[in-house]
């Protein structure tokens, strides 16, 4: 396994051990299997240990580790006949928002996402995965064109943050992430959305309506980031460890207070461990989904997105004993 | 998404010391400086009369402008702040939360009431720029929705006022998804086919701006106001260059296309009247 970070060190230790044991059994051609098995179990016991108790800044690290599979790398393996489609028929094509068809298993998916770059040159052209207003308005010239053509909609959403750039404000940066919003609680096909790596605020929701929301095991999701959040309430960027912990950001404690659908599991390590048992676990579930959520009516699931989101949130009632929170009124819809 | 740019500029006495103001009091118009008698800005719905600056008000002061003869319902009154994520950062939430309370008289940064404007039924919600800088939390959100809930049960447009520096840090995701609420149920309403007016003043920022603030059938804007997704201090560190002088005013937002029109607080009740006449017709 690779080794990365900090966190991450007491693995690389026991695997530097069973490669010395290994060398020296060569070596000497003396059976070492018991303490080779010995130390293997260690290894997945910390392994185990280490990744199931991750703190929210470690998980902040793992979703933004450089070889995670991006959203293009997710396309392309889990469908073919990929036909990328660019532009929003307005301003411009935006490379930070890749988009099209593609077949899964014999069915039509109109696939979106934020795109990172692999490389150096590539992290620029595709502006670090922020994107500007013509993202979100390509994105949702797509979701109309799957809506017409009665096709599912899968969004992979990976995102520092939409672009605060000045031309994104002279564009409308936030009336595009509305307009989103808006149109895609009411698309009447299946919308699966899956937090593959960052989840930054109105920049991921802009692509994040969904009938099925997940987050990947070690993502994040929140309004704000750590960094910005610590500069923002402790007036530093020293905090950001603590802004994670306070934000409740992780897959886990994001399911716990029912702001996401799901957790999908990575594979031990994170998803750039192994990528293609990453996409083939969440390939999986998406085409369980899809077979159930195509078999609903679109009022039905138009309604139950909507009921979903409206039901998010937690207010009081003043004249209520302290501390007895009231959920949400449910919809009309 | 900051909320806690407080600018001082513009933010004038807090709706509780003003009813213990005795008469008399002067302030200075945070433009041009010169004095304002309390009683002139009351008359003039504090728009200096020098110089045209609009200065930011509140829930209680929108309403007594809009709502003819200042008469209204409020709705859902009693729905306070929860502490779903038992936040702190240098002070507890709940402690910020009882904090602005105290200082502004109001339970949080949002107020919604129905009454009528030029004699036509509707329900205004107005946010409070004091209330923890505007910011959006659950309660914002809820109201909101509700206020809608409540359009579209009684057949009548709703109107928006916002001024907020963006989502409530202290309830992270579940601000986020007050975002995608407001924008669902503003979908149910268009469905209806009521109107709905975003009225947008300084400062509107961040996730409002980037939900229900544009999304109105007209977004209409106060002079001068600033009007942004991202705060200008972020875009200034992004792109590292100065920006250009009038940057995310109501008039450059107005000039790219966001805004139907900007209206001097003076005329606001008679021309949102009239537009609300207009559709009812
Ligand atoms: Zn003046």
């Amino acid at each position: 396994m690779k080794i990365t970070f900090d966190f991450e060190k007491p693995i690389g230790e026991l695997q530097q051990q069973i490669e010395k044991v290994q060398q020296v059994e060569e070596k000497t051609k003396v059976d070492m299997l018991p303490t080779l098995t010995e130390l293997r179990e260690n290894l997945q016991a910390k392994k185990e240990e280490i990744f199931g108790n991750l703190n929210g800044w470690q998980n902040v690290q793992l979703s933004r580790h450089p070889e995670r599979p991006y959203t293009l790398q997710y396309i392309e393996s889990m469908s073919t006949d990929f036909i990328e489609l660019h532009g929003d028929r307005n301003m411009g094509d935006d490379k930070a928002i890749v988009g099209g068809f593609g077949s899964m298993n014999g069915q039509t998916v109109m696939f979106i996402g934020h795109q990172k770059g692999i490389n150096t040159k590539m992290r620029q052209y595709r502006n670090f995965g922020m994107a500007n207003p013509e993202g979100y308005r390509k994105a949702l010239r797509l979701m109309k064109m799957a809506e017409k053509f009665n096709k599912p909609i899968i969004t992979f959403i990976d995102t520092p943050g939409a672009y605060p750039g000045l031309e994104a404000e002279e564009r409308g940066q936030g009336e595009a992430i509305a307009r989103n919003l808006m149109e895609m609680s009411v698309l009447k096909v299946p919308v699966i959305c899956v937090i593959i790596g960052e989840g930054a605020s109105g920049g991921a929701l802009g692509i994040g309506i969904g009938d099925r929301v997940y987050m990947l095991e070690h993502t994040w999701y929140s309004v704000i980031s750590p960094e910005s959040c610590s500069s923002i309430l402790w007036r530093n960027w020293d905090n950001k460890e603590k802004a994670a912990e306070v934000l409740k950001l992780t897959s886990t404690e994001m399911y716990k207070n029912k702001l996401i659908d799901g957790i999908i599991k990575e594979p031990l390590g994170g998803a750039h461990q192994d990528p293609e048992a990453m996409i083939n676990t969440l390939k999986q579930v998406l085409l369980n989904d899809l077979d159930m959520l195509k078999a609903k009516p679109a009022d039905e699931l138009v309604n139950e997105r909507i009921a979903k989101f409206c039901a998010m949130g937690v207010v009081a009632d003043e004249d209520l004993p302290e501390n007895i929170a009231i959920e949400p009124e449910e919809t009309q819809a | 998404m900051a909320w806690f740019k407080r600018e001082e500029k513009g933010i004038i006495t807090t709706t509780k010391e003003k009813k213990e103001a005795p008469d008399g009091i002067w302030n200075k118009c945070p433009n041009c400086k010169k004095p304002l008698h309390y009683s002139e800005q009351v008359e003039n719905q504090y728009v200096c009369h020098y110089c045209g600056f609009h200065m930011r008000i509140g829930s209680k002061e929108y309403f007594s402008i809009l709502f003819d003869d200042n008469q209204f319902t409020e709705l859902f009154p009693n729905m306070i702040s929860a502490d779903p994520l038992n936040f702190a950062d240098t002070k507890k939430y709940t402690e910020r939360l009882e904090e602005s309370k105290r200082k502004t008289g109001l339970k949080d940064a949002i107020r919604s009431a129905h009454g009528k404007i030029e004699g036509h039924n509707l329900v205004i919600a107005c946010m409070d720029f004091t209330f923890i800088g505007g910011s959006m939390g659950s309660v914002v959100g809820e109201k909101i929705s509700r206020s809608i809930d409540y359009c579209i049960e009684h057949r009548m447009p709703f109107l928006m006022i916002s001024k907020s520096g963006g989502a409530r840090m202290m309830e992270a995701a579940f601000s986020l998804m007050q975002m995608a609420k407001t924008s669902a149920k503003l979908a149910l309403l268009a469905q209806a086919k009521l109107p709905y007016i975003s009225l947008l003043t300084d400062p509107t920022t961040g996730g409002v701006t980037a939900s229900y603030a544009m999304l109105g059938d007209i977004n209409v804007s106060e002079p001068g106001a600033l009007i942004g997704f991202a705060g200008p201090r972020v875009i200034k560190e992004t792109i590292k260059k100065d920006l250009p002088k009038g940057f995310q005013t109501a008039e450059f937002v107005l000039e790219h296309g966001f805004l139907d029109f900007i209206v001097d607080r003076r005329k606001m009740k008679e021309k949102l009247g009239a537009f609300i006449k207009m559709i009812d017709n």
